[in-house]
């Protein structure tokens, strides 16, 4: 019974809460929002909307990470999405087929990562990392080193636009979190990629197709990646070849190790990876929102990113054990995802 | 009789609920070669690395000397004076002979190393082994043998006063092992104690001047060597003399069921000569050999892990092919590996999760075990497997090293394979798990699986073997059959190789 | 005064600029190298189409050498111009150290270096002079732009900075800070950076719009650069705020986009950083080789202030064709 209680109050959430409250301490405004043509507006809002580019790169970054791998390339195949897109788009084509082609291409550069992990055996860091340097340079080429501009409103929808009066982007990035969420944990693949991600040897003695499973999550990361391109672009309605998603993949990385998936691979939550995302998003728009000097961007961040990590770590989880009233098993082994356990399965 | 030079009395050591070692008492006299004997998991490494402060006991008293000790680690023990050479050397094979042997005291000059003197030294080192080398050269241009004796060298110049040997001989030739013998009688005259860890009880009988047997994590006795003789130092080892009897009975009684696998002319360069192999439904094939003999190569490749040169497999009469483990799983094959940790269980996942794997894998990610189904599976194989855990929600890695085996073989199990392949299946695991895992091979066997069961333990492939296959140099160099099958008779075909070599 | 004064500059410039090659002859038929950074940004690329439209107009040869942002390229190629024996060396130097050398075996070749739009950090007499733009000019001819135009009224102003620590940044905020201080009716009540990026722009004007009451209380965007505004006019507009109108813009650089944006109504103006460098240096070169006249050592180029009177369809029309 404290059991689904408990799991709502993951340091995640309390960390969310935090920033937020320190949000609104910081400016007043920061919980109201108004409705104008039937969408809504408000500093909340903003958080996810702005979140969402990094919350779809994290949703891919998860399933990567759980693998025990990385991806430093998708910022890089942000730009080369976002570039396809603004070009195709630029020269008339069709809408559905330019977004089938940036998704596509997306596709591809996961598909090559994934087989320079895989099937090489390259360590993801160093495969990626090629993709990384490289990918910003096929984007410029692909722009020609301008920011490719365009008018297509179908386009400019993706990034601006809004759906059941939220903007686009979040309807997208809750979709593609719900709908990965569900094939991971209703089929048996979130296990597979855990069973990969603990003991790739073993898994591959088990049956299971390691190399192939491997290839694919990247391919998905690639996919999230082209994903979130086509949103930037279509936010600032140009591909910006040079600044977008610079860096993102730190952001990325660092929402999933907020949302609790271990650098070490295995157990994996794409939910809190979400959540990971936004309190990042979070900090960045209080930031924006308070009026501190920009100076102070960066310290300020770290700060808050050290503590939410002190936050989640292992010592304070034990702490947080012994002073919670309830008995339950300190969160050596990260929160289960299953509820169903036998008699001999809880805990003693 | 002389005062030990280092004496163990009543050590205790537990891992959480596991008593490993049980009021083990043991000691050391100068100039004597102790033969430190028993099963696989009897406590003999415990032993050893409480005695080198690799670990600490939990009760009892160390006395080096008659002092008492506390090693804090092994190398405060080798300061003491303890020091131990490990069946894997654990030298730095990218490092010259000179830099092995003086790393972390290496003579200087001018506050740099002095290279010269170090090889200078090094050199008049290995003189007294009789080992004229290149010091200056790369360990690992060297044989084990050579890589063996370098390690004692090192030991010995440390440590001086206990010599402590892991097996020492598991990879030797015979060759290699009279001159590491020679050595051994040398320092026993200079009146180290040795102690010494095997396997082969003819080199026991060779070298040894006392003996003391542990079992199930206490001590048997300890006696002067010819005071026993090998069936009474057999009994000690295994206690369990009359049911391995019964099983031994069992396994020769067998009658083997109709073909099931075929394996015609199956190759891989430098892994396995060309081979063939049937296996037959309710046999269980027993393999033994030498480390690096090619034991788990074959298994390898016959799980598809690795895939041969050349050959043709035949499954219950179709054609098939292995390009990977999944396509032998398909096949109903099943193997556990002999580095569990490694290639067996998935640590950070539950009992649970680890039970169901391999059938999940087989059956896709499309179509998932319902959660009712995956815990009726696992509480089954923990009841029948007797797996000892707090719960299937329990994460492997804290199970003990015989229970991370059963739940590999209930892994297994649960895809009801027809041919079930054991690397090692009973090595580093407690002696009650044990038994009971030779007590399983014998019982799916009866069931009608196939069983390919590599093993170390002679004694054990002995009990349960239908057939047994030696191996040596990579290739199948003889099979026993029936009453043929004893350990002698493994052991000869085994050692066959070394009077055959020289000519 | 001074605007008088800078309208007065900028149209005798921009003559030379627009009306080719009529007293140019001076430097007809010489050879000038060229050692150009790369084509990381549109204004790079816009440099150098200019640069060869100046070389064309005076009739000068000019040998270009991209050097693709390696300062090894840079120093290779003006070795290969001294050893072709050029009349003249244009660098825009991709760092500002390690130039002594190689421009000293120019000087001993007797071959004078122009440096273009960047200084370096070497002694004077190694090159002729250096053209480039006064950063803080830029800043103060958009502050004195908005003086103008607010004309008294009370205007709180929000600022998009660029990268943090940047010289641009730095020196763009000071003289608009300058340029607003005679007044006291202007402030900058917030200040952030937008790291020069559209995107970055467009985020922290939301969060601007937010904390000013939706942009009510906003009177003026002042950004560092064009790309950021951009980003920031969409901001204002999904607000449902009228860029231009409700909330005034004004940037810095002159790149195509805004004097869409011009056009549009949705900003107001923007201060050139003019990609022609070359035409200043070719005139101290021409003075330079066929009169002897030794030029200043830092030719300031001017910092031309546009807005929507100027034709701003045209102007990006023309800029598009510079490869902005």
């Amino acid at each position: 019974m404290t059991r689904p209680m408990r799991s709502l109050v993951k340091p995640q959430f309390v960390a969310l809460a935090l920033i937020l409250l320190l949000n609104w301490i910081l400016f007043p405004g920061f919980f109201s929002f108004f409705v104008r043509d039937g969408r809504i507006y408000g500093s909340l809002i903003d958080v996810l909307n702005r979140g969402a580019p990094v919350a779809i790169l994290a949703i891919g970054m998860t399933a990567v990470i759980a693998t025990r791998g990385i991806d430093l390339s998708v910022g890089a195949v942000m730009a080369i999405a976002g570039a396809v897109a603004a070009t195709m788009v630029g020269d008339g084509t069709p809408l559905f087929i330019v977004l089938m082609a940036a998704l596509g291409v997306g596709l591809l550069c996961g598909l090559w990562n994934g087989t320079l992990v895989a099937v090489l055996g390259l360590q993801p860091i160093i495969a990626t990392l090629i993709l990384m340097v490289a990918g910003r340079g096929i984007a410029q080429t692909i722009t020609e080193g301008f920011i490719v501009t365009f008018n297509d409103p179908g386009l400019i929808f993706l990034g601006s636009g809004a759906m059941l009066g939220l903007p686009t982007p979040i309807i997208i990035m809750a979709t593609l979190a719900v709908l990965a969420t569900a094939v991971f944990r209703l089929t048996a693949l979130g296990l597979f990629v855990q069973s990969i991600g603990v003991n790739e040897s073993a898994s591959t003695y088990a049956g299971l197709r390691s190399r192939a499973l491997l290839i694919g999550v990247y391919a998905f990361a690639g996919f999230c990646a082209a994903t979130s391109g086509i949103i930037a672009a279509a936010d600032i309605r140009g591909a910006d070849a040079n600044n977008v998603g610079l860096w993102l993949e730190l952001d990325a990385i660092l929402a999933v190790v907020i949302g609790g998936t271990s650098l070490m691979g295995g157990r994996f939550s794409i939910p809190m990876s979400v959540v990971g995302a936004l309190i990042i998003q979070a900090m960045n728009t209080g930031i924006l929102v308070s009026g501190f000097p920009p100076e102070f961007n960066l310290l300020v961040k770290a700060a808050l990113i050290i503590v939410i990590l002190v936050v989640q770590s292992p010592l304070a989880g034990r702490i947080w054990y012994f002073v919670a009233p309830s008995r339950e098993r300190p969160p050596d082994d990260r929160p289960s995802r299953t509820t169903a356990t036998s008699a001999e399965g809880g805990p003693k | 009789m002389a005062e030990p030079l280092l004496s163990a009395a009543h050590i205790d050591k537990s891992f959480l609920d596991n008593k490993v070692l049980d009021d083990v008492s043991m000691d050391l006299l100068p100039g004597e070669v102790h033969a430190l004997l028993g099963e696989n998991g009897a406590g003999k490494s415990t032993l050893i690395k409480i005695l080198t402060g690799a670990y600490t006991h939990d009760s009892g008293t160390i006395l080096l000397e008659g002092r008492p000790v506390h090693p804090r680690d092994t190398k405060h023990a080798q300061e003491m004076g303890v020091g131990t050479v490990y069946q894997e050397v654990n030298l730095l094979p990218n490092m010259t002979v000179a830099e092995n042997l003086y790393i972390g005291r290496q003579p200087r000059r001018f506050g740099l190393v002095d290279s010269r003197k170090m090889e200078r030294d090094a050199h008049q080192l290995l003189a007294r082994y009789q080992l004229d080398i290149d010091v200056g050269a790369q360990l690992d241009t060297y044989s084990v043998a050579v890589q063996q004796i370098i390690a004692i060298a090192r030991a010995v110049d440390i440590s001086g006063k206990v010599l402590i040997l892991d097996e020492p001989t598991a990879s030797l030739d015979q060759h290699e092992v009279d001159v590491l013998f020679a050595i051994l009688g040398r320092l026993k005259a200079d009146g180290m104690a040795i102690v010494f860890i095997t396997h082969f009880l003819d080199q026991v009988y060779e070298i040894a001047d006392r003996v003391t047997v542990l079992r199930n994590g206490k001590r048997v006795g300890s006696h002067p060597i010819q005071d026993l003789d090998r069936m009474e130092l057999v009994k000690m080892m295994l206690g369990q003399a009359l049911e391995h009897d019964e099983a031994m009975r069992i396994g020769k009684a067998r009658q083997a069921g109709e073909l099931y696998a075929s394996f015609r002319n199956y190759a891989l360069s430098g892994k396995a000569a060309p081979f063939d192999l049937d296996l037959h439904k309710g046999e269980i094939v027993g393999v033994a050999g030498l480390l690096g003999s090619g034991r788990t190569e074959m298994a390898r490749l016959l799980f598809g892990i690795d895939r041969p040169d050349s050959g043709e497999l035949t499954v219950a009469g179709q054609k098939a092919r292995l390009r990977e483990p999944r396509d032998a799983v398909a096949l109903g094959f099943a193997f556990a590996p002999e580095d569990r940790k490694i290639d067996g269980i998935l640590g950070d996942l539950t009992v649970r999760e680890n039970i169901m794997i391999a059938l999940q894998a087989r059956q896709g990610w499309t179509r998932p075990l319902s959660q009712k189904a995956q815990v009726e599976m696992a509480d089954h194989f923990v009841k029948a497997l007797d797996i000892r855990t707090t719960g299937i929600e329990q994460p492997v890695k804290f199970l003990s090293g015989g229970n991370q085996q059963k739940v590999v073989l209930a892994r297994w199990l649960a895809t009801n394979p027809r041919l079930l392949i054991l690397d090692e299946p009973t090595r580093g695991i407690d002696v009650g798990a044990h038994a009971e895992i030779i007590r399983m091979i014998n019982a799916l066997c009866d069931q009608g699986m196939s069983l390919f069961v590599i093993s170390s333990e002679l004694d054990e492939i002995v009990a349960y073997s239908s057939r047994v296959l030696v191996l040596r140099d990579r290739a199948i160099s003889g099979e026993l059959r029936g009453a043929e099958i004893t350990q002698g008779a493994i052991m000869e075909m085994i050692a066959a190789q070394h009077e055959v070599q020289p000519l | 005064m001074k605007l008088v004064n800078l309208l007065a500059l900028s149209v005798s410039t921009f003559a030379v600029m627009g009306s080719g090659a009529m007293a140019q002859s001076g430097l007809e038929g010489m050879t000038i190298g060229f050692s150009q950074i790369g084509s990381e940004s549109g204004w790079r690329a816009a440099e150098t189409s200019v640069t060869r439209q100046q070389a064309e107009e005076w009739g000068v040869n000019l040998q270009f050498s991209d050097a693709q942002q390696r300062q090894e390229n840079q120093i290779r190629a003006i070795r290969s111009f001294v050893a072709q024996g050029v009349d003249a060396i244009l660098l825009a130097p991709v760092v500002a150290t390690g130039w002594e050398e190689v421009l000293s075996e120019a000087k001993d070749a007797e071959i004078p270096v122009v440096l273009l739009d960047r200084g370096i950090e070497a002694p004077e007499d190694l090159y002729l002079t250096s053209v480039a733009s006064d950063q803080v000019l830029e800043g103060r001819v958009a502050g004195e732009w908005l003086v103008e135009e607010v004309a008294g009224e009370e205007c709180r102003v929000v600022e998009l900075q660029g990268t943090v620590g940047s010289s641009p940044a730095i020196n763009r905020k000071q003289g608009f800070e300058e340029a607003i201080a005679e007044t006291d009716t202007i402030e900058i009540v917030r200040s952030q950076t937008g790291d020069f990026t559209r995107a970055q722009g467009k985020q922290v004007m939301e969060g601007f719009l937010r904390a000013e009451n939706g942009g009510a209380d906003i009177c003026a965007l002042y950004a560092h650069n064009d790309d950021m505004a951009v980003g920031a006019i969409q901001a204002i507009n999904e607000a449902g705020l009228a860029p231009g109108e409700d909330i005034l813009v004004v940037s810095i650089d002159a790149v195509p986009d805004i004097f869409t944006a011009i056009a549009a109504g949705e900003a107001n103006a923007t201060v050139e950083l003019t990609p022609n460098m070359a035409g200043p240096a070719f005139e101290a070169l021409d003075a330079y080789l066929n009169d002897g006249v030794e030029p200043e050592k830092f030719i300031i180029t001017e910092s031309r202030l546009y807005t929507a009177e100027d034709d701003p369809e045209g102007e990006a029309e023309r800029r598009r064709g510079l490869g902005y």
